[in-house]
This record gives structure tokens, sequence and C-alpha cells, in this order.
């Protein structure tokens, strides 16, 4: 078994308390953040190969080194706690289980990237994250963790939650900057990114939750140790959420060397009922299918970058052989017409439109032309959008149909 | 000044200028539905997708500004197969219901569906469905399913006009176009939303089935419901008389000009010109009051005015003009008047409750031409100190002026007391009324002259800041209504005044001779965009 970071106190009883917390070392690193200039933190963050945690991957450090330099305004971090990703639940688990992990995440990288103001913005289903989460930075604020002159630091931070109101779109990061403004969650045209305009005009970096939790971590114990963790592109850990048919469904933290079969059938405890493996999704609903036979890869972002997929959420979807593939196509279908915000053109009529086409071969009246024009609006609309929403439902709508098309085309009338 | 390449030619254009207006410099159309250069950046059309340099992907251009050196294509395979993508994305859950949409003729769909559509349809299941026909305020209805959501709408409400009545509610391909609870969509220039709308959602409850717009015509002109003028197109149908209840001009349309209106004009303005078929018209010369009016011809009634004119004393007669005269006219009058050596002239009568007044187009002052009036000189003549346009009422009711000649001007609606006016005009031996619309000071005129209106004839409006603008006729004078300048140069003529000019262009050269403000102005040389004189 791998050493596990963030997980490490998921276990016991009373993870969520500050006193645990700092009874497990938790806090401890602060001090030797705020002996460290700014610049040394992201530039320590960078050679981590820490990668957003949130889907796109992107890597963190140099995420953060967009900001503008010597901004003379306020600059924001925003913590992205909207854990939309369907087959995605890692960020609750941190939230309800090691709360402060989160807090000291931000109070460091919000004083890497001179932020004074974090928010964290939770999804509105999360109740009890919430909650959890909130008695948390009650309790930090009273430990003199966050407020004025943290810990005689001269460093202020202060932290505001906001409650997201039940939007997928709000965990794309301008959707959820736009909602955090008190807007409708629309997405917003990039250039400008939010790094030079992003919350109420200001400067602004957003983070996934998990990615924030493994800062402390990375200044405590050294970028070198961190990286060495992960792959050569990626540093880490990361906490896999395993869903559907395996014997032990839950949150994984491995290495992001992990291969998928490793984590589907040592880590997981394979399939019940003696079924045989069909399919998984490695990454949340928008990454594209795997079958049976393509789960011996790397579970890093390059390693199902190169698989054709993506590693996205690490929202792990296991199907065996009683799945229906176009049953599991029309689910996804559903929610990407559901959820679209309806902005700009190309996703929201698209998505509605391939959401009646599947619908339609699952109810028998499908004709032949079907599946060609899915894959053909699918491909059409790719790359035309504002956000990657719908690039997101592509990876499904073609993965499905094209990996699995003889299921598909038994349901269609001759 | 950056310089960039698209389609294998150079331009150069200002910085911060985006890739669809550097395009337009090279008369190379980008399609787009929410851009508008008014308004904020929305891209959520994405029809105006071109390829940038060697990025595979196409970005769009309203939202991409110019850098030098770049280098975009708008006509690749890759832009013509993603407009035609998008077209269809527009189209899938439109209603198609162009034969009886008001917008067909002038809708962006059908003429992008020529332009950069022409797929086979393959949507064959159910629309969604979305409200239809809804009312949003006194001026504009909306019909949700043919909404292309592009949200210009929305921008307006917010960006310009600051009242926010508009959003989009719902998501996904549920979203519409809505009020805000408790809102109405009522301020002042609330029509703008559609001439704005690219698409048949947003039609003009004014105008809407009065007529195709195919059958319309059009002639530049200012809008004369105030001081700004407002460039305006008139939109009038001859082609099917039968339409729009035998009403010539169907509408106004703003026209742009970047220093007056930009694109816009008020909803006052806009639906202002109801006057101009009204039965209220007045169509023929006539002479005698109320019951005993007879219509009699100009030839008759030339000669019958030129004598009462010559009949008075000057210090027994009075003129008041009109603000809402053309320059042209204006001046043909104040040639009369120093003939005739009168000094009890003025124009401007305060109405009787002061206008409204914003920070964007409306001004307070509901006349198109008084800054013309002022510099032409008909204001009161300084040292002869008759008290302006009240002085010279009070003059005849005291019977010291005993013929006035008033133009337009309905009195009774003024700000002074009803019976001072009543009492003026009844004193009055000789009250001669010119304008195109009956009034009370008409029903008490002698002589009424019949005007044509604006859209009737062409002249010259000076607005506040005096900037002197061309109108064009649209229609044909009603019945047997003149233009002002020409009715004022018959009775000059039959004054001895010389020959009576044929054109209105005639009359503004002479104005431009005659009053050094107008030096060296001519139609030609004020263009479109008009030209400010110094007043």
């Amino acid at each position: 078994m791998s050493e596990l970071i963030l997980t490490r106190n998921f276990h016991l009883p009373g993870s969520h308390t500050l006193a645990l917390y700092r009874e497990t070392g938790g806090y401890a690193g602060l001090e030797k953040a705020f002996a460290m200039k700014p610049a040394e933190i992201t530039e320590e963050v960078k050679k981590s190969n820490l990668r957003g945690l949130g889907g796109a991957g992107f890597p963190t450090g140099v995420k953060w080194g967009f900001l503008p330099k010597g901004h003379p305004g306020p600059i924001y971090l925003v913590i992205n706690a909207d854990e939309g990703e369907p087959g995605t639940f890692k960020d609750r688990y941190l939230l309800e289980r090691d709360p402060h992990a989160l807090i000291e995440g931000m109070i460091i990288s919000a004083y890497a990237i001179g932020a004074h103001l974090g928010f964290v913005y939770i999804r509105g289903e999360y109740v009890g994250p919430w909650r959890i989460f909130r008695r948390a930075v009650e309790e930090a604020y009273q430990a003199g963790f966050l407020g004025k002159n943290i810990l005689g630091s001269g460093f202020d931070l202060d932290i505001i939650i906001h409650r997201g109101a039940g939007a997928y779109i709000c965990g794309e990061e301008t959707g959820l900057i736009s909602s955090l403004e008190g807007k409708k969650g629309w997405p917003k045209l990039k250039p400008p990114f939010p790094a030079i305009r992003g919350a109420f005009g200001a400067p602004t970096i957003v983070n996934n939750v998990e990615t924030i939790c493994h800062v402390p971590h990375i200044v405590r114990r050294g970028a070198a140790w961190f990286a060495g963790l992960g792959t050569k592109t990626q540093g880490g850990t990361r906490m896999y959420s395993v869903s559907g048919h395996v014997a032990r469904p839950g949150v994984y933290e491995l290495p992001v060397s992990v291969t998928l079969r490793s984590l589907i059938d040592e880590h997981a405890g394979g399939l019940p009922n003696r079924r045989r493996l069909k399919a998984v999704v490695p990454g949340g609903s928008s990454a594209a299918i795997l079958t049976a036979g393509e789960i011996d890869v790397t579970m890093d972002v390059d390693g199902l970058k190169n698989a054709g997929t993506m590693a996205g959420s690490a929202g792990v979807i296991v199907m065996d052989e009683t799945v229906s593939i176009p049953d599991a196509l029309m689910v996804v279908a559903r929610f990407y017409a559901h959820e679209s915000c309806g902005q700009c053109t190309p996703c929201r009529e698209s998505t509605g439109w391939i959401y009646k086409m599947t619908r339609r071969i699952i109810e028998g009246k499908g004709r032949k032309e079907d599946l060609d024009t899915i894959l053909d609006v699918a491909r059409r609309g790719a790359g035309t959008t504002i956000c990657a929403f719908f690039d997101g439902a592509v990876g499904p709508y073609i993965s499905y149909i094209e990996k699995f098309r003889a299921e598909f085309e038994a349901l269609i009338p001759k | 000044m950056v310089r960039l390449t698209i389609d294998g030619k150079e331009v150069e254009v200002p910085e911060g200028t985006n890739v669809i207006e550097a395009a337009r410099r090279l008369g190379i159309e980008v399609p787009y539905y929410c851009y508008h250069p008014g308004l904020s950046i929305a891209g959520q059309c994405r029809l105006c997708m071109v390829e940038l340099g060697n990025n595979p992907r196409p970005q769009i251009a309203c939202n991409t500004q110019v850098t030098e050196g770049m280098v975009v294509r708008t006509d690749t395979s890759k832009v013509l197969e993603t407009r035609q993508s998008i077209m269809e994305f527009h189209l899938i859950n439109h209603p198609l219901d162009c034969p009886v949409c008001d917008q067909a003729g002038e809708c962006w769909l059908q003429i992008y569906y020529m332009k950069h559509g022409l797929y086979e349809p393959r949507m064959v299941d159910e629309k969604v469905h979305k409200p239809k026909a809804v009312p949003l305020g006194p001026h504009v209805i909306l019909d949700a399913e043919r909404c292309i959501l592009c949200s210009r709408c929305v921008r307006f409400c917010d960006e310009i006009t600051g009242t926010g009545e508009l959003g989009i509610f719902q998501r996904g391909d549920h979203s519409e176009i809505g009020l805000f609870p408790g809102k109405e969509l009522a301020n002042p220039y609330s029509a703008n939303v559609i001439d704005i709308c690219p698409v048949g959602a947003l039609t003009d409850r004014d105008f809407r089935f009065a007529v195709r717009v195919w059958y319309l015509d059009t002639a530049r002109s200012i809008c004369p419901g105030c001081s700004r003028g407002c460039n305006i197109e008139v939109h009038y149908n001859l082609r099917r008389p039968h339409h729009n209840q035998g009403r010539r001009v169907a509408r106004l349309k703003p026209r742009y000009h970047a220093e007056v209106n930009r694109w816009w004009i008020c909803d006052a303005g806009r639906y202002g010109y109801k006057f101009v078929d009204d039965p209220s018209r007045l169509v023929s010369p006539s002479r005698g009051r109320g019951d005993a009016a007879v219509e009699i011809g100009w030839d008759e009634i030339i000669p019958v005015i030129a004598g009462q004119l010559r009949r008075y004393r000057p210090e027994e007669m009075g003129v008041l003009a009109s603000p809402k005269m053309a320059n042209e006219d204006l001046f043909l009058l104040k040639r009369l008047v120093d003939h005739l050596g009168l000094a009890h002239v003025d124009f401007s009568v305060p109405p009787r409750h002061p206008g409204d007044e914003d920070n964007l187009l409306i001004r307070a002052d509901k006349n198109p031409n008084t800054c013309g009036a002022e510099l032409v000189g008909l204001g009161p003549r300084e040292g002869v100190g008759h008290g302006g346009a009240r002085g010279i009422l009070r003059a005849a009711r005291e019977g010291r002026i005993k013929c006035l000649w008033v133009f337009h001007h309905d009195l009774l609606a003024s700000a002074w007391p009803e019976e001072e006016i009543r009492e003026a005009l009844r004193t009055l031996e000789c009250l001669i009324f010119q304008g195109s619309n009956a009034n009370r000071v008409s029903a008490a005129a002698h002589y009424v002259l019949p005007s044509a209106t604006w859209v009737e004839r062409e002249g010259t409006f000076t607005n506040f800041e005096g900037r002197v603008q061309r109108f064009w006729r649209a229609v044909e004078p009603l019945g047997a209504s003149l233009a002002d300048w020409e009715i004022l140069g018959r009775i000059g003529a039959a004054l001895g005044l010389g020959p009576q000019p044929v054109r209105a262009e005639e009359c503004f050269k002479a104005l431009a001779a005659a009053v050094p403000a107008f030096a060296g102005l001519s139609y030609g040389e004020l263009r479109d965009t008009g030209k400010v004189v110094s007043a």
C-alpha cells in the first residue's frame, strides 16, 4: 500500500476537528511557508508537477504564474468545491473529513499568490459538507489561523463560503465566477483569463479543493518528494472516486501512476457476482469510455490522454456486462442537455438534439442515419463553444457510439 | 495603427479594432448575430468564426482584437463548414414560420441561411416549445420560439438604457428571453430592441402585420420630435396602398450617425409620425371661419393673402413662426417679414408641460429647428420690446395687432392661460393659419394654408448643437398641401419679392448667402452627416 497523504486521517474519529488536525501535524507547515517568499512557494508548486485535479489537469504553479506581477488591487483565491462531474465524490470527502487541510492549503496558496480574500464555492447539494466546512472555518478564525496577521506573520486572509444552487456549469471556473458575482452562472469569454480579469474584475486563481489540499504537503516535504510520487509530467497522488459495478466502491488515494486495471481489480475489489467488465469511464462523465480491453493504462493526465480519453476529475465509473451502453449514453446525453447553460448556440442546441435522437433510438424509433448524425453533430460542435462543457459532452457521444456501435444498431428497426 | 492580413489582403486599422470591423474595412463580410458595435461583446452566436494564423481551431472574430502581423482567413473550407454548422444549430429549434412572421424579408436567419447555410435539414424530432406572442411592453412583442438568444436586447437594456428589464431565463435549449418579475419593457427607448433583434423574436406592435417589408421604400430623414435631430429612415408603402389602412408612412427606423444618435432613436420619435396620414390633415387652402369655411385653390388664395398683408400697417401685423419649420421655410419667411417691415415676430411658444429630457438622446425642446429659427433671426427683435409671442398675443387682445399669421402652433396647448389666447384669436380681424394639421387655431382662422409634412418635402433642420442636417422627401404632399417654403415663395412673388424658388435647394442657397452662420454651406456640402454651424 502506498503512502496516504490527503486521506491519511480519514479513518480517525474527529478527523474534521481542529484538535485532531493539529495533533496529526496540521498547520505546522504554516511557519515554514511564511518564512518563504511567495514566489518561492509558486516555484516549489511548479517543480512539484502538481496538476489541477478538478478536471482540466492544468499545471497549478503555471496557472499561478499567469497573475500580473505587482498588481495594485486585490487578487482573489477561489476554491472550486462545486464537485458536479457525475461519478466524482472526492472533494466531498475532503470537506467532510479533513476541512482544515483545505483551509491550510488556502492560507499557503493565498500567501503565494498575494490574495487576502478566499472564496470557497460549495456545491449546493453538499449541505453536510458545507456545515462541516463552515464549522472548521469558525474554528480556524478562533485559533488565529484566519483573519488578520495570521500567526504573527503579518499576512491576512479571510474566507467567504458561497453555496451554489445546483448547476453543473458553475463548476466551470468562469461560470463559477459569474455565479459568485451574483450573476447567472454563464461562463465568460476568454481572453481575458481569470488570472488577468476574474471575480469582480480582479485577478483570480480558481483551484479545485483537492489541488489546494496538496499544497501544504508540497511546502512541508518539498517539490522533489511530491514529484517523485507520480509520473514524469504529474506529481503526487490523487483521489479516485470509484463507482458502479465494483465490490468496494469508494474513494482511493493512489499515486497517479496506478493503472486502471489495478485500481478496479486490486483496490476496488474487482467486479462482484463474477460478472465480466464491459466498459469504464475513467475520469468523470465527460471522459471518453474505455472498453474492457483498454484498461491497462496509467491514471495520470497524460497516460489517459494518450489512451484517447482523459483523467478529468478521476471519477471512475465501472460498467459490467449487464449495462446497455445506449441506455448509458441516453442518461449522459440527458444530463448534458439538462445542464447546458444555454449561453452559446452550438452547445445549447445540439445537446438537446443529441438527447432527443438518443432517446428515440432507445425507444425503438431510431433511423439508420441517426448514429452518423449524432457523430457529425458532436464533431461539428466540438471546439466552437465558449467553454469546455460541450467538448466534455462530445467525449461520451462519440466514444460510446464508436466503441459500441453494434449495440446501438441493434436497437434501430431495419 | 495595426497592420494585418485578411484573406490575403492587407489592411491597417486602429488598435483595439476587432476582426469583424477590420474585415469590414476591406469589404469582407464576417456574418454574426450577437455582435453589435454599440454593445458589449457576448460571443454567444458563434457565427463569426474565422481562422487565425496557425490556430487549428477557428476563433470568434468579435472577441479577437487585431494584432500586428495577424493573418486572418474568413474563406477557408473549415470556416465555411463551421458557419454552416452554426446556422444549422441556430435553426433546429426555430419554427420556420416565415410566411406568418413579420420579420420575413429582413430576417438575418433567412439572409444567412441563403449565404452560409443551404444544408439539407436533418432535424426530425419535436422542437422545443416556448411562449409566443407575449407583449413585453407598449411597443414590443416577443415570440420566444423564434429567438436565437443573441442577448442583444438584454444588453441594450443593461448597457444603453440602464433599465435592465430583460433577462435570459431557464437553461440549455429551454433558455428564453423574458421580463424580470414586475417589470415591463416600457423605457423611453424600448423599441430599439426591435431594430437590433436580428430575427423575428421581437417585433413592433405598431408595425406588425401592417405591410410586408418588401413593399416598403426608404427615404433618409431627420426626426422632427425634438432638437436632437436623430437621423432616421422613413419606410413608406406606396406599392400596396390597400395595406396599412392606406397610411403611407409605415414606420420610422434609426439611421446611424456617429455624433448625433449612434444606432438609436427614442420611442416618442419613432411613433411620433402619425400626424402625417391622420384625418386631421389640412388638405386644401380655405377661407372663412368655422362653418363658413370654403375650400379654394392656391391661385385664388395667394392674392387674397398678399392683399391682407398689404392692407395692414406693419405695426398692426404679427407673425408667430414655428421652430418646427425647416431652415428653408424660415428663411423665406424672414425675407417676407423684412420686406413688409414687420417687428412683431417670434417663433417660441412654451408648451403647457415642460418636455422630458435625459442624458441619452431626448431633449426637452420638442422642436427640431429652434436653433435654425434663432439663426435665421425670427426671434424677438432687440429693442422692439413687444414681449415676444405672448406680447404679440396681448397686443392682439388689445386690438393693437389686427392681423396675425400663425405657423403650426396650437396656441391653446401653450403654457399661457387659455382664455387669454381665445380672446386674442377672437379679437383679431385677420387670422391666418399655416400648418399641416387642424388644431384650435386653424379652427378660428380666417384663412388656412395647408403645409406639407416633413416627409412630404425636403429641407434642413438645425439641431440644438447647431448641426444642419438634410431630410429628403418620402411621399407626395397630401391633397393640395405644399411645403411651407413653397407657400411663402408664392406669397412673396405676389408681393413683388421676385420669382418664387422652384426647389428647396434654392432657398438654402439664398439662406447660405444671407445668413453668416450658414455661409459656405450647400446641400452638396451637408452630405448625409450634416455640418455644425457656429451658433
